[in-house]
């Protein structure tokens, strides 16, 4: 993560990296474009009409939903289906892959074992980034600068510089083959806290300082007033996590052995070791693995599209 | 100082009523205190899980270290061993090959395509999705997907280049051929993401500024790339920046789909890193390889944010 460094040498006294709220398709809140509005806006003086951009859209767009669609079609055939030359379709859905799947691997206790480190990390984020970018952000106290200072640096920093020292003090904890070994390191990250703070900065401050005089204590303002208004980089600082926590391989690799403690990456490229060409199942593996992804991915589509966004903003 | 402790600005003497608040008062309604409570759970785990791996890789660089026992200061010979050992010469070699394929690949394609979506169309939201898609998919299941796709006896690719009278590929299992597949495989995954990014910062330009640019006469391509490519200036800058990072750190598709084979057609930098620290054990060597690989990611960002200095003139 360590292109924020053009972030550090390029300080953004600026506002949130979304266009204002002056412009088309913002939403009145200030928060992140809304595409659906920007839609309706273009949709109202550009009328939809034939384009010769669609020579180009149709083809990429099938390009890019091809492996799923590939997936998908292997994942219901019979593994003599898959080799035939040339291949076909299936001739019956073949829905028993799936459990072959399931019980040739413990994947329910990879998608526990994910939805557990994820939502961990998903909250440590939330919680200990917006306390610590929220104290950087408006509290002069001794030591904050240097504590900015060190964030900053390891934020800079690869993760392959520090992944064997990481994982000698995870030994030394105790946590090798555990899933603490995969949720204590990633319950804050530099990003988060470097992200909220920017963001914590461009709030008007005389909200916080009436609701102080109003009585209000310092966690009190923060959790009350502040945050509320906070509700898109909070979503980005989530999202951010989500998927990095769900998708992460390199780290579980070195620390994981056991199969029960494996995340569904992990799972899954040792269930490929172990059935490399039994096509049909390892592809009802890998569809099962990606299926909550997806799902929650088409659902929340706008959000995800906002959240990445602004991640560029940020840093840009 | 805070103002409850100074009295009113007036000149006048304190009454001697009001009673001089004790230290511990005066640092509770500081923000020393707020500002440590709110910061030292995050600072706590960067400074376990971030500060401390940081200065341990250093003394771990200068030792020989095999992970069980504790290691020998052999100062330099790590950083020497590496200027002449052909291997890695060879790894850095392929990574800036695949560096310099897959950025500007990604750069471009993505740019056509978020250009062709910043409008009104049929199925633009079928397009949409369908070219977000494998932004959650994770880098284990995209790898998976294309050891299927490009498999050389019964994968559809060749199929399909039969069909079309072309001869059949080993692909990944081809030195000549691994290399660019990876690269293939890497801008279908990471397509997604830039699109989103320049779609967003597309939407964000002012649509007076085209239309100015049509109404003086300039053609579609001409305001494009006079007003348009120029305002996305910053948006560019940061995706050479962030996929250039992750270019160089590339590994789980390697690690799924070839293993840094065949021949060491496919050995990145991270992948030889990965083999020194957990196949030989050489943990102080792969420290020293993570070293110079972060060297290397700090120079090719300065250099890019210097080129950006000179040909970005606009700030997003």
């Amino acid at each position: 993560m360590s292109a924020s460094s053009s972030a550090v040498t390029g300080s953004r006294s600026a506002g949130p990296p979304w266009p204002d709220a002056s412009s088309p398709g913002a939403s009145p809140s200030g928060g992140p474009p809304d595409f659906a509005a920007l839609e309706a806006e273009v949709a109202a003086t550009r009328r939809r009409r034939p384009s010769g951009w669609h020579l180009f859209l149709a083809p990429v767009a099938a390009i890019m939903a091809f492996p799923f669609v590939w997936m998908i079609i292997t994942s219901v055939s019979t593994l003599a289906e898959t080799r035939r030359f040339p291949p076909q379709l299936p001739h019956a859905i073949q829905w028993h892959n799936f459990v072959d799947a399931w019980t040739m691997a413990p994947f329910d206790r990879w998608l526990l074992n994910t939805t557990i480190v994820a939502t961990a990390a998903v909250l440590g984020n939330l919680v200990f980034c917006s306390l610590a970018g929220y104290a950087l952000a408006r509290f002069r106290f001794i030591g904050s600068g240097a504590a900015f200072l060190l964030i900053l640096a390891t934020l800079m920093v690869p993760f392959q510089v520090v992944m064997i020292p990481t994982l000698l003090i995870v030994r030394g904890l105790g946590l090798i083959d555990t899933l603490g070994a995969l949720i204590l390191p990633n319950l804050v990250t530099p990003f988060g806290i470097f992200l909220l703070r920017q963001f914590f900065k461009t709030l008007p401050v005389e909200i916080e300082d009436a609701a102080r005089i109003d009585g209000a204590s310092r966690l009190g303002t923060l959790v009350k007033v502040v945050l509320p208004q906070m509700k898109a980089p909070l979503a980005t600082v989530a999202i951010m996590t989500l998927l990095w926590a769900w998708n992460d391989f390199l780290w579980p690799l070195i620390v994981i052995q056991s199969p029960n403690q494996m995340t569904l990456p992990l799972g899954l490229a040792t269930f490929q070791g172990a059935h490399f060409t039994n096509w049909p199942v390892l592809m009802a593996g890998t569809l099962m693995s990606q299926l909550p992804m997806l799902v929650v991915f088409i659902i929340a589509q706008r959000w995800f599209v906002q959240s990445l966004s602004v991640s560029s903003g940020i840093k840009g | 100082m805070d103002a409850s402790t100074t009295g009113p600005p007036t000149g006048a003497a304190p009454t001697p009523s009001v009673r001089r608040a004790s230290l511990w008062e005066r640092l509770l309604a500081s923000d020393h205190l707020a500002g440590w409570a709110f910061t030292s759970p995050a600072m706590f785990l960067i400074a376990v899980f971030g500060i401390a791996p940081i200065v341990w890789s250093v003394i771990l660089s200068f030792q020989r270290n095999n992970l069980l026992s504790g290691g020998t200061w052999i100062g330099l010979q790590n950083y020497q061993r590496l200027l002449h050992d052909p291997m890695f010469a060879h790894s850095v070699r392929l990574t800036i090959l695949y560096t310099a394929l897959f950025v500007p690949i990604s750069i471009v394609l993505s740019l056509t395509v978020a250009v062709a979506l910043n409008r009104k169309l049929w199925f633009i939201r079928l397009y949409r999705t369908a070219i977000f898609l494998p932004v959650v998919a994770s880098t284990v299941a995209e790898a998976i997907l294309f050891n299927w796709l490009l498999d050389p006896y019964f994968g559809i690719v060749n199929v399909v280049l039969v069909k079309l009278g072309l001869p059949a590929q080993s692909f990944f299992q081809n030195p000549s051929q691994a290399l660019y597949c990876i690269v293939a495989m890497t801008v279908w995954g990471w397509l997604g993401f830039c699109v989103i990014i320049y779609l967003a910062a597309l939407q964000g330009i002012p649509r007076e500024l085209t239309e100015a640019a049509e109404i003086d006469g300039a053609t579609r391509w001409r305001s494009f790339r006079r007003v348009q490519l120029p305002l996305l200036g910053p948006t560019t800058l940061f995706l050479v920046i962030y996929l250039s990072i992750n270019a160089l750190q590339l590994f789980d598709e390697i690690y799924v789909t070839t293993r840094g084979g065949p021949l060491g057609a496919t050995t990145v930098v991270v992948y030889y890193l990965y083999e020194q620290a957990f196949q030989f054990f050489e943990a102080g060597y792969a420290t020293a390889i993570a070293y110079v690989l972060f060297l290397g990611i700090l120079l090719l960002t300065v250099v890019q944010l210097l080129l950006g200095r000179k040909f970005v003139h606009y700030r997003s």
